[in-house]
Formats: structure tokens, C-alpha cells, sequence
């Protein structure tokens, strides 16, 4: 009968269970009783199988590099007394259940004060007394229950980021309680004319309006000036100039009517439209904050090691390794420099380095490079290479990328100039008019035509569009680093793939079985046996009979040879599970030629026949480049694989898409450089650090993630892996971006005609402004929602 | 009329109360978390139900 894990919802069977609840190993049924003695258990209740698998996961040595003061003193924020604060990274987090368990960990230990999570960030914030939990200890418990702490070499900025924001918060909150007040306050005066008397009151008005423009002109408006400011020192006129400059007219005029009584000015526009090109700002800057696009080696790192001096095991930080000294790396950690392994029982993962999951098996003295993670028992390493001079460290120190790419400077800016030359050129014109005919209006004329047509309108036609692109694709879980990227991909006409892990799944590995048909018995038989070992082979083979019927055997003997393969002995049959050296090695010899991981069956010396273990493609993926080629994109294909899958791509890709194998990550990065200077501009899709380079170096990198919290190496945008396949319409999408932005362009040019027919008239009274500035500015920005929305309808037909 | 002189500079404080209390609200960081908050507000109220039933 077949159950879902009641902690973590794998699927399982019947052998282990508490209180009438079924989990799927010892470690689930672990947390869940630390849970239920501690009547945690509405855990469960909130969401089904919260949890996360706990299977060979836990090992609590692990974390004893924590005890060091150095680490503590890094990780701590505060520390007073008999109270200290840390907060830690949780990529787990990913439900209901999360929140209400990581709140209530003070149940389980009283030394815990406080502990609150930030669920979009996926950080928890912990005070706890370090003298009744030790730092080592409380990472041990978040561990255990399934939510391991990331703590890397790197450390994070979050702090500085947060401080931009509050203090763009700050000024759109000081500019909306002025432009809200210098409105009312100029009611009175719109209606005037209606008849109302105002008399003795208005100077009043019109004073504290004066009064209340200050803040916007000198702060909330500070970053425009600045910005304008820094453009024409570098001789570059960007949107902000022309923006800056309206607000100054706007203002030196307001202030002369003001004094000379002769009107009441222009400062309720001029506060408004600060207003809304301020919201305009922080819309477009929508921060996917449990994500980070900037991560180098130092963020896959861990903090601290464990070194073995004789017989003694030492913790030290990472960074003060050096070379020969010898390091002990457990089941599940990374190893974090390059070296040879001491001890036998290497079984490393380097899905991180190449895409590719199938761990190596590597023997006493073989080389080992940082970025592989030991699957088996714990291995010693010896250092050859200080950490920041590994293999894939390297590969940030390539001249190639240290040349910054070429930071595309935003259409909008262009666009802006030619707006201010025309617009010069009106009040140049308007100017020479009024001095024919009557020159006490040159002042007014020149001045109102440099009020009505500043560049606002596209300022906020700009930052709304693209702050409702980037939302959109967030929806289709495509998360970019900001709006620059949209515009980026606007230009893109060349895709390069990676192959591993990209186009196929990471997770998903498909086994097949090729050989004669296995009996129910051995079926029961190797079922018995795989369950045994925490090879991830066997683990498969294990899963590939879970949806058959099968009962498990006593098994009389197991013999695991590390690297090699198992014997065992069930119901008196021996059974031989391994490599093709290691069957022939027990005297069976057979012929076959394999590709890629494959594991050998035998059974009472006779040669059964093997799984291989074949990659799966993503679904969809054939339409999907289909639809890129249709669309013009210049296809490639990079893998650091063998050519072996060769026959499997040519059908998807076609016979007219380069294919490359075998390239190393600086060959990546060089091939994209290549394509470069052949004046294309790049977009890169590729998991993993080997692709790191090449993501970083193309004009648009897009790193793939399968589980959008863990390792993604630095990008302009993630993408998770379900949503590869929708990648041509996503760029579709992204691409429409800039006819919303035209449209809405040229919505606001005839605004500005209008503003401008009663400006050169010299006719611009203060309340028309008051109309045309809110009404533009509303009309521009549901337009651009409405747009948005029915594109991102149009072109993404697809659920997200 | 000057009495309405008397009631814009009220209007005026108050509408400033309201800015302060914007101004505190982002400099104590409710902000930051947009989400959090609500789901924790739901967790008290159920967790005293729980208590008041063992009672």
C-alpha cells in the first residue's frame, strides 16, 4: 500500500509509523515526535506534509565550526548581556506551516526569546540567550526540523539595500502631503472666478502653499536635481535634465507671481506630478527580495571548516585555510577548495560545477575541485589551492569578465533630448512671436511652455510599464533583477542554452531497465537490498519498483564496496548491484557498452541486465525552440557534456543549430564573448556555476533553477525550471513592453499639444495645468496597467 | 472668513499628524515585511481558541 510521508509527503510504505501516521524514514518521525512533545503538532494542521524530507540530511557536526568566536562574532548582530540577535537565511520557507513553527521554536527551547520570520525574504530574525542555547546549538535544532540555515562565506548586504528604500518611502510620503494640501488649498482659487469670495484670505493661501512646495522641491524632488546634475557633468542629457528643468521654471515662476502679486503660481502641478513620478520610481523598482542576482563563489561557500591536525579535528574558518592542510568534508557538505581525497568513499556531486546530478565516484589520492558536494561518508581533502584561487573561483578573475558589461543605456533617454530640442525650439519660436507682437508676454509664454512640456508624462509612462512587465513575468515565475533587463531583452537576437539541467530537469532523472525480465522475487529482492543503501542510484532503483507491489525480504547478508557496488544475500540468493568493474571484478563478465551512469545487475552469478540512467527534457521544450526560431532567434547550444546526447538534440534543435560539447566554463564565457563581438547581443539560459561566467558575460543572463531559494548563480534574471518552456513568450511578452511605452508616448504628446496650444498663447491659466497634469498623469498610468494586462493576456495563453 | 484661517492650519496638523505617523511607520520597518504580519495575526487568534478549549 502506498502512503505520503505525513511530514515531508514522499511517497512511502507502511514500515514506519507513529500514531497512526506513516513517514517515510526515521528522521521525519524524528521531527515530528520533537514536534508533538512539544504540542507543535498544529504544524500539520495548517498546511498537509509541510515538512521538509529529513533523510540523510541531519548530521550535527557539522556545525561546530560555530563555536568559534571569530564565526559568532560575524554572524551576530547584537549582542548585550544575556541577549543576542542573528538572523539567518532560510531558504526553506515556503508555506503557512513554516511561519508558525520557526515562531513558536521558543516551545521547544526555552532559550529562545524571539523568533519572527520574513516570509519574502525568507529570514528569520532569532533573540535568544546565549548562555542557555549556544549559537551551534540553535542551528542544530533549525536543522533538525528541517530548516537548515544558509550560512556562506559571502554573508549578505541586506541591511544596505533596505536604507534606499525607506528614504525613497520618506520622500513620496512628504510629497503626497503636500501636493495633497497645496491642492485644497488652491480650490479656492480655481473656482474664483465662480463667484466665491475669497478676498482677505488668499495671500494667506497662497503663502502657505509656498510654504508647503519647499519639502518637494528640496527633498522629495533631490534625486532628480541629482541625477541631472551628474548626467551634464558626464555630457550626457538624460531623462532627468529636461525633468529637473521643468521643476526649477515651474518653481521660479510660481515664487515671482507669488511676490510680485500678480498670480498664484504653479505649485500644486509641480508637487503633483513630483508625486506621481515618485510612485512611478519605486513601482518600477519591485525588489524580488528572497532572491539574490549577485551571488559569487563566496555565497555557495560555507563559513567555517573542519581541519584534521594528526588526530585531533580543528574548526577554522574558511578563509584561513591553506595549502596541504587537510580538511575533513561530511556527506552533504561542499567541498570548498581544490585538492585530492585522503580516504576512500568519494562519492562527489558537482551538479553545482557542470549541470550534471550523477555523482563520481573517485578513488583514494584523485583530485577533487571546490563546488562538488560528498554524497558519501565523510572524506578527508587535501588543500593544494587556497579557496579564492580554485578551479571555479577562477573564473570571476577572467580578464573577460572583468570588463563590466556595457551598461545599456535606456531608450528613454534619446527620446527625452529630441523632446527637449522640439521643445526649445517652441519657446525659442513662441519667444520670437510674442516680441513682435507684444513682448510682456515673452516671459510668461516662454515660461508656461517650459511648465506644460516636460518629459514627465514618459518619465512615468516608462517606469509604470515596466514596473507591470517585470510583475507580470514575476507571475510566470520569470524574476527579474530590475526593469533594465526588460529593456535588455527588447534587443536580444541570439539564445545560447546549456544542455544539463536547463533543457532537462535537474531533479528528474529518469531510470530505464534493459535486460531480461526479473521475476516478482528478484523484484522483492532488489527492493530489500536498495533500501538498504543511500547511494542515490540505488535510492532510484528503489523509487523505479515503488509502483509496483512488492514486499520486503529479509535480507541474511550486505556487503557494500564504496565506489564499487553491493553484495547481499536475500531468501539465499546472492545478488550483485554495481558497476561494470566491479561485476567483472566478482568474476562476471558480459559485454555492454554504456553511456552515462548505469548500475549492473547480477543475480547468483549471472548477469541480469542494467538501469541506465537517461536525462529527461523538460516538457514542451520542442515547441518552445520551435516558436524561438519562428520568431528569428539565433539558436545555440552549449554542454559541458559528452556528445553523446547528440542523437537526442538534433531531433529537438534541428540540423541548423550549432551544437557544442565539452566546453569548460571559460570556454562558455569565451564562445559568448564570440558572439559578441560579431555584434549579437546574447541571451544565455544555464544553471549552475559553470555557467556563472557565461551568464554574467551575456547581455541577458537567465539562470534556471529548479528550486528558485537555492543556488542560482549571478544573472539579470531566475527563472524557474516549469518555466523554461514558456521562454518564447515570455520574451514576446517582455518585447511588447516598448510598443506600450510608444503608445503611451504619443498619449502624451497630445497632451502636450494641448498644454502647449494654451502656452504659447500665453494664456495657461493655473487651473488648466491642475487639470491637464492629474488628468494625464492618471490617464498614462491605467493606460499602462490596461495594456500590460491585456498583452500579458494575449501572449501568455498559459497558466501561471 | 478669518475663522477659516484657524481651521486650515488645524486641517494642515492634522493632515501632518498623518505624515508622521507614515514617517514612524516606515522607520519602524512595517514596510518591510507586507506579508508576514498577516498571517501571524491569524495564527494568535486561532492559538487562544485552542487554549480557551482546553480550558
Amino acid at each position: 500500500m502506498q502512503h505520503h510521508c505525513y511530514h515531508c509527503g514522499e511517497d512511502c510504505n507502511e514500515s514506519i509509523s507513529v500514531a497512526q501516521h506513516f513517514f517515510c524514514c526515521d528522521g521525519c518521525k524524528m521531527v515530528f515526535q520533537l514536534l508533538d512533545d512539544n504540542g507543535l503538532c498544529k504544524y500539520y494542521d495548517l498546511t498537509s506534509m509541510p515538512g521538509m524530507s529529513a533523510k540523510g540530511v541531519f548530521v550535527s557536526s557539522k556545525y561546530n565550526y560555530l563555536d568559534l568566536p571569530a564565526i559568532q562574532s560575524q554572524l551576530l548582530q547584537v549582542q548585550i548581556g544575556d541577549q543576542a540577535q542573528v538572523v539567518f537565511y532560510l531558504p526553506q520557507i515556503h508555506c503557512v506551516s513554516c511561519i508558525w513553527l520557526l515562531e513558536n521554536l521558543h516551545k521547544i527551547n526555552k532559550g529562545i526569546l524571539v523568533s519572527q520570520t520574513h516570509f519574502e525574504k525568507k529570514e528569520i530574525k532569532i533573540v535568544f540567550n546565549p548562555s542557555e542555547i549556544s549559537l551551534k546549538e540553535l542551528v542544530q535544532l533549525l536543522a533538525f526540523v528541517g530548516y537548515e540555515p544558509m550560512i556562506n562565506l559571502g554573508g549578505n548586504d541586506w541591511q544596505k539595500k533596505k536604507k534606499v528604500n525607506k528614504k525613497q518611502l520618506y520622500k513620496i510620503g512628504v510629497a503626497g502631503f503636500c501636493f495633497s494640501n497645496i491642492m485644497m488649498l488652491s480650490f479656492p482659487d480655481y473656482l474664483a472666478t465662480s463667484g466665491l469670495e475669497v478676498g482677505s484670505l488668499k495671500p494667506f493661501f497662497i503663502y502657505l502653499n509656498l510654504l508647503l512646495s519647499l519639502p518637494v522641491l528640496f527633498f522629495s524632488a533631490s534625486d532628480f536635481f541629482v541625477s541631472a546634475y551628474t548626467g551634464l557633468r558626464q555630457r550626457w542629457l538624460n531623462i532627468d535634465a529636461p525633468i529637473a528643468l521643468a521643476i526649477l521654471v515651474t518653481f521660479g515662476r510660481s515664487l515671482y507671481e507669488i511676490v510680485t502679486h500678480t498670480g498664484s503660481g504653479y505649485l500644486d502641478s509641480m508637487s503633483g506630478i513630483v508625486f506621481f513620478m515618485l510612485i512611478g520610481r519605486w513601482f518600477q523598482n519591485k525588489s524580488y527580495d528572497s532572491f539574490a542576482f549577485d551571488r559569487d563563489y563566496t555565497s555557495f561557500f560555507p563559513l567555517g571548516v573542519t581541519v584534521v591536525q594528526g588526530s585531533q579535528e580543528i574548526n577554522k574558518p574558511l578563509t584561513e585555510i591553506v595549502k596541504g592542510e587537510v580538511i575533513l568534508v561530511r556527506c552533504g557538505e561542499m567541498i570548498p577548495a581544490d585538492g585530492f581525497v585522503l580516504t576512500n568513499g568519494a562519492l562527489v556531486d558537482y551538479s553545482f560545477v557542470t549541470g550534471e546530478k550523477a555523482p563520481i565516484e573517485l578513488a583514494n589520492r584523485a583530485a577533487v575541485f571546490a563546488g562538488g558536494i560528498q554524497k558519501g561518508r565523510a572524506i578527508q581533502v587535501q588543500v593544494t589551492k587556497p579557496v579564492g584561487q580554485s578551479y571555479i573561483t577562477e573564473l570571476w578573475n577572467n580578464p573577460i569578465l572583468q570588463s563590466p558589461k556595457n551598461p545599456e543605456k535606456s531608450f528613454v533617454h534619446p527620446w527625452s533630448r529630441y523632446f527637449t530640442y522640439v521643445l526649445f525650439s517652441i519657446a525659442l519660436f513662441s519667444g520670437m512671436y510674442w516680441w513682435w507682437v507684444d513682448t510682456s508676454k515673452i516671459i510668461p509664454a516662454v515660461s508656461a511652455v517650459l511648465i506644460v512640456a516636460c518629459p514627465c508624462s514618459l518619465l512615468l509612462a516608462v517606469t509604470f510599464t515596466y514596473g507591470n512587465v517585470l510583475r507580470y513575468l514575476g507571475k510566470f515565475k520569470m524574476y527579474c533583477k530590475n526593469s533594465s533587463v526588460v529593456e535588455s531583452i527588447e534587443k536580444i537576437d541570439t539564445i545560447v542554452f546549456d544542455k544539463t539541467g536547463t533543457l532537462t530537469s535537474q531533479g528528474e532523472t529518469h531510470l530505464c531497465y534493459i535486460g531480461a525480465e526479473l521475476s516478482e522475487k528478484e523484484k522483492n529482492i532488489l527492493v530489500s537490498v536498495t533500501r538498504e543503501s543511500l547511494h542515490p542510484l540505488s535510492q532510484l532503483i528503489n523509487q523505479y519498483f515503488l509502483s509496483e507491489q512488492t514486499n520486503l525480504l529479509p535480507i541474511q547478508e550486505i556487503q557494500n564496496f564504496v565506489g564499487k557496488g553491493t553484495r547481499a544475500i536475500c531468501e539465499g540468493v546472492e545478488i550483485l548491484l554495481g558497476s561494470v568493474s566491479f561485476l567483472h571484478h566478482q568474476q562476471i563478465y558480459f559485454n555492454a557498452s554504456v553511456k552515462g551512469s548505469s548500475v549492473h545487475i547480477a543475480i547468483n552469478g549471472h548477469y541480469k541486465g542494467m538501469f541506465k540512467v537517461n536525462h529527461v527534457y523538460r516538457e514542451g521544450i520542442y515547441d518552445m525552440i520551435q516558436q524561438l526560431k519562428a520568431n528569428g532567434y539565433e539558436l545555440h547550444l552549449l554542454s559541458g557534456d559528452h556528445p553523446t546526447e547528440k542523437d537526442n538534440l538534433e531531433p529537438l534543435f534541428g540540423t541548423n543549430v550549432p551544437l557544442v560539447f565539452e566546453q569548460s566554463p571559460a570556454d562558455k564565457l569565451a564562445y559568448i564573448h564570440q558572439l559578441q563581438k560579431q555584434a549579437h547581443k546574447v541571451l544565455m539560459l544555464g544553471d549552475g556555476l559553470n555557467d556563472a561566467g557565461a551568464l554574467q558575460k551575456a547581455d541577458v543572463g537567465i539562470a534556471v533553477s529548479d528550486q528558485t531559494h537555492l543556488f542560482t548563480p549571478a544573472s539579470d534574471a531566475i527563472i524557474e525550471g516549469s518555466s523554461v518552456a514558456n521562454l518564447s513568450q515570455l520574451l514576446a511578452f517582455a518585447k511588447k513592453g516598448k510598443w506600450v511605452i510608444i503608445l503611451l508616448f504619443i498619449l502624451s504628446i497630445v497632451y502636450n499639444i494641448v498644454g502647449m496650444y494654451f502656452a504659447t498663447r500665453a494664456q495657461l491659466s493655473p487651473m488648466v495645468a491642475a487639470i491637464l497634469m492629474p488628468l494625464s498623469s492618471i490617464s498614462i498610468v491605467s493606460l499602462s496597467a490596461l495594456f500590460s494586462y491585456l498583452y500579458a493576456r494575449e501572449i501568455i495563453s498559459i497558466k501561471p | 472668513m478669518s475663522v477659516l484661517i484657524i481651521l486650515i492650519i488645524v486641517s494642515v496638523v492634522v493632515a501632518g499628524g498623518f505624515l508622521i505617523a507614515f514617517l514612524w511607520s516606515v522607520n519602524a520597518g512595517q514596510m518591510e515585511d507586507d506579508y508576514t504580519p498577516s498571517v501571524r495575526m491569524l495564527f494568535d487568534d486561532e492559538l487562544t481558541n485552542v487554549q480557551e478549549e482546553k480550558k
